[in-house]
């Protein structure tokens, strides 16, 4: 492959590659680290064999093509394959299904009835894609093309009109004019705080500019005007896993935004075009990982990575820098330590990384979500992107909706869309027809929101309004099963853990607060723990440095503020009402739903329980550890906690 | 000499140091006392920085561990699933607590805090391979195939 240098050798390119509608059925597998943690791989290389079994000869060319991609969203019924061009949904396939499928649906253009979806509201089998009320009320501008190309294939990403933004950009804007189509569209960073894109890539171009300056009077021009174009990829938020999803799924789309970033940020007309850009991507994310390498090497065999990018004179190169699991380095000033090889300690703001980042230099960082808007922005127009969305939150979201609900998964929707549209219609509802008791957003920063404000439109503005915040887009659905003073020590658990111990009010408050909750959920704790606990988590806030200690003090603030009830349940009556703390609550048999089945009894590793076949099985109290296993074996819902 | 050429391999450089100790720990499985002597020694950065980075990230073990790693996610998508009764299943059955080898150096059981599989939760992921919906009743069963 010769590099590209002008435009219209991308046109050129795409005419000569393979044609993108083939006459052949294409099926498409998901195959991103959850379908690969569900079996994908194994109906992938039944696939293969069947095909090639059933194809021999003449017949060879009527074989279907099998594409391989990341994630398509939908992780509740993994391993799915849609089949092109008709829009074929199959779920929760096994490598035994594979046979049936070749013969009955490719050969013989029949729908195999028992592995279509089923709609977990109605009822009803769902045969093609586009009719699943899933997909439907999604609108799925960045995450959507996952499931049209091989991410392991800088072609696929070419015909889908990859890299024309790029193109266009480098051709026909100005670095100034890039910027305002970004400040106009109004995108805002999908990390979490939301800052303004355009913003930001604006003042780390002025600290860029203010060193040029200085370039003509050191004339060492190498080492002066050189910024750090990073992208934030160390998902860390628990229940948040989108930013792994297209990294996986579509990586060429990210580098194509950090490129049109960089030159956006970095290049002078007629002066030195130097930047350096780094992925800082979580160890945790092995296929991420290979696949943006593999994505970073394509790229600069095609000349779009490199020394003068299509033939513009703009110079650009990304490397990846692995992360080692410490979720504050998140924080953009301790990810810029992490990548300078010490430890992630986040530090004093101003200056603030566009000024002086990586090395001393400027530093733009944006999470991965966000590169990935920026080529549909350059091509579609800002005008055309701000009309999607609420006043001040524009363009779609992608959620990872999780949890207690139906449909687990990916889902992309326009900002200002109801928390209720997102639970019912998009995620099915809960399961076994509990009772939704609240959404979690925004990870450890963020809050619970209950019941009532369902209807709560979702925005950077409406979700701190209630108490929490946007965060990376991390939705936990919770029902009357999960007990809100349980997650409150959940998530101070993990913020203890991950506070990096700098600021003494994060370091003891987050311990502090942690053992307080301990303290209720072990029935040790008086009702004045819950002022102390409120006081704490406001001294956290205002006293630490960093967001992670900013913010700290929301699981336990939003708890308070919508289930008081349950904390007073805790403390007063000794009584956890979702039967979770395991010192509050006891395990029994009812004796009418017991079948005698003898499940728990052999199961049970303590012995507690009790019991002949087909007569009611009886539970020791003093034996019994509460752990749990007799209520997963029991099929007759007779294993009761109160 | 492994950890010469490692060193080598990211050119002696200092800010090279995360990728080094990774590079250390996927060779050895954890970072023994004289790795990290000698990592601070031919980077000429103080042996107490290195001991910082080294223990201040999570991915780096600073103790021995055993043949097989098991790591439980407790996310919170596996949170609300029970996955804290699967850290204490596991925990029960080997006799070790998080972050501990049992003495034969088989088994380490390891928690995180996402792997970003929420659907499957709570998962287990035992040397690489992804077990998903587990429950207490399942955790034998998973982890007998793992023994010698």
């Amino acid at each position: 492959m010769t590099k590209i240098m002008t435009n219209n050798q991308i046109s050129e390119e795409l005419k000569n590659m393979r044609a993108c509608s083939s006459e052949v059925p294409c099926i498409v597998i998901s195959c991103g680290t959850c379908g690969e943690a569900r079996g994908a791989l194994k109906v992938v290389e039944s696939f293969k064999d069947e095909i090639k079994r059933q194809f021999v000869g003449e017949s060879r060319r009527l074989a279907p093509t099998l594409r391989i991609t990341g994630c398509h969203g939908f992780c509740q019924v993994e391993p799915n394959i849609i089949i092109e061009p008709k829009g074929i949904f199959y779920v929760k396939l096994k490598p035994e299904d594979v046979k049936e499928i070749i013969t009955e649906t490719i050969i013989n253009n029949k729908i195999v009835d028992r592995l279509s979806y089923v709609d977990p509201i109605t009822g009803k089998k769902i045969a093609y894609e586009k009719d699943i009320p899933f997909y439907k009320s999604q609108q799925r501008l960045i995450s959507g093309n996952n499931c049209k190309i091989d991410p392991t294939s800088i072609d696929d990403y070419i015909c889908i009109g990859g890299y024309k933004a790029l193109a266009k950009a480098l051709s026909t804007m100005t670095p100034e004019d890039i910027i305002a189509d970004i400040k106009k569209s109004g995108l805002r960073g999908r990390g979490g705080a939301g800052f303004p894109t355009g913003r930001k890539w604006e003042l780390c171009r002025k600290a860029v500019s203010g060193k040029q300056l200085a370039v003509s009077e050191t004339q060492k021009p190498e080492s002066l005007n050189l910024a750090y174009i990073i992208c934030n990829a160390d998902e860390g938020d628990p229940g948040a896993y989108m930013d792994r999803s297209l990294l996986e799924g579509n990586p060429h789309s990210v580098l194509e935004g950090m490129i049109i970033g960089a030159y956006a940020i970095g290049a002078k007309k007629g002066g030195q075009h130097h930047s350096q850009g780094i992925v800082y991507v979580r160890n945790e994310y092995p296929l991420a990982v290979k696949n943006i390498n593999i994505a970073i090497e394509q790229a600069k065999e095609y000349g779009f990575l490199g020394e003068d990018i299509l033939g513009s004179g703009f110079d650009f190169d990304i490397q990846i820098t692995k992360g080692a699991g410490a979720f504050v380095c998140g924080e953009e000033t301790a990810l810029i330590l992490s990548i300078e090889g010490k430890k992630g300690m986040p530090k004093q703001r101003p200056p603030y990384p566009v000024q002086k980042g990586v090395w001393g230099k400027p530093t733009n960082i944006n999470n991965v979500e966000t590169w990935a808007n920026v080529p549909s922005i350059i091509n579609n127009g800002a005008e055309w992107y701000s009309k999607i969305g609420t006043d001040k939150s524009k363009g779609t979201k992608i959620f990872s909706l999780v949890g207690k609900i139906n449909n687990t998964g990916l889902v992309e929707v326009p900002m200002g869309i109801s928390l209720r549209k997102i639970v019912y219609d998009i995620g099915g509802g809960i399961p076994e027809g509990k009772e939704f008791k609240a959404v979690q957003t925004g990870g450890p920063s963020g809050g619970c929101i209950p019941k009532e404000l369902l209807d709560l439109p979702v925005d950077y503005e409406k979700l701190a309004e209630v108490g929490s915040i946007m965060g990376s887009g991390g939705m936990i659905v919770m029902d009357e099963n999960t007990c809100m003073v349980d997650i409150a020590k959940y998530f101070m658990n993990f913020l203890r853990d991950e506070s990096c111990g700098k600021c003494l009010s994060c370091r003891e408050g987050t311990s502090r607060m942690y053992e307080i909750l301990t303290d209720i959920t072990e029935a040790r704790a008086t009702m004045e723990a819950l002022d102390l606990l409120e006081e704490l988590a406001g001294v956290v806030k205002d006293a630490s440095m960093c967001g992670l200690g900013q913010t700290a003090g929301n699981p336990v603030l939003s708890t308070l503020r919508y289930f008081r009830d349950e904390y007073i349940a805790h403390i007063r009556d000794k009584r956890c009402p979702a039967g979770v703390c395991k010192d509050l609550i006891t395990y029994s048999i009812d004796a009418e739903l017991c079948t005698g089945c003898m499940a728990c009894v052999k199961i049970c590793p303590q012995e507690a329980i009790t019991g002949k076949k087909k007569e009611p099985h009886k539970l020791e109290q003093d034996k019994c550890i509460k752990c749990g296993a007799c209520k997963d074996i029991c099929k007759f819902n007779a294993v009761k906690v109160k | 000499m492994q950890i010469d050429n490692i060193i080598q391999k990211h050119k002696t450089q200092k800010e090279a140091l995360i990728p080094i100790l990774q590079d250390i720990q996927v060779e050895l499985n954890w970072l023994p006392p004289e790795a990290i002597k000698e990592v601070a020694q031919k980077l000429a950065i103080p042996l107490i920085d290195v001991y910082g980075v080294a223990s201040f990230y999570r991915a780096f073990s600073l103790k021995p561990r055993g043949k097989h790693i098991i790591t439980v996610c407790l996310g919170t998508a596996c949170h609300v699933r029970g996955g804290a009764r699967i850290v204490a299943e596991v925990s029960r059955k080997l006799n070790i607590e998080p972050d501990e080898t049992t003495e034969d150096m088989q088994f380490t059981l390891e928690t995180v805090n996402c792997l970003g599989c929420c659907a499957i939760g709570p998962v287990v992921v035992i040397d690489g391979e992804y077990y998903g919906g587990v429950t207490s009743s399942k955790v034998n069963s998973i982890i007998s195939k793992y023994r010698k």
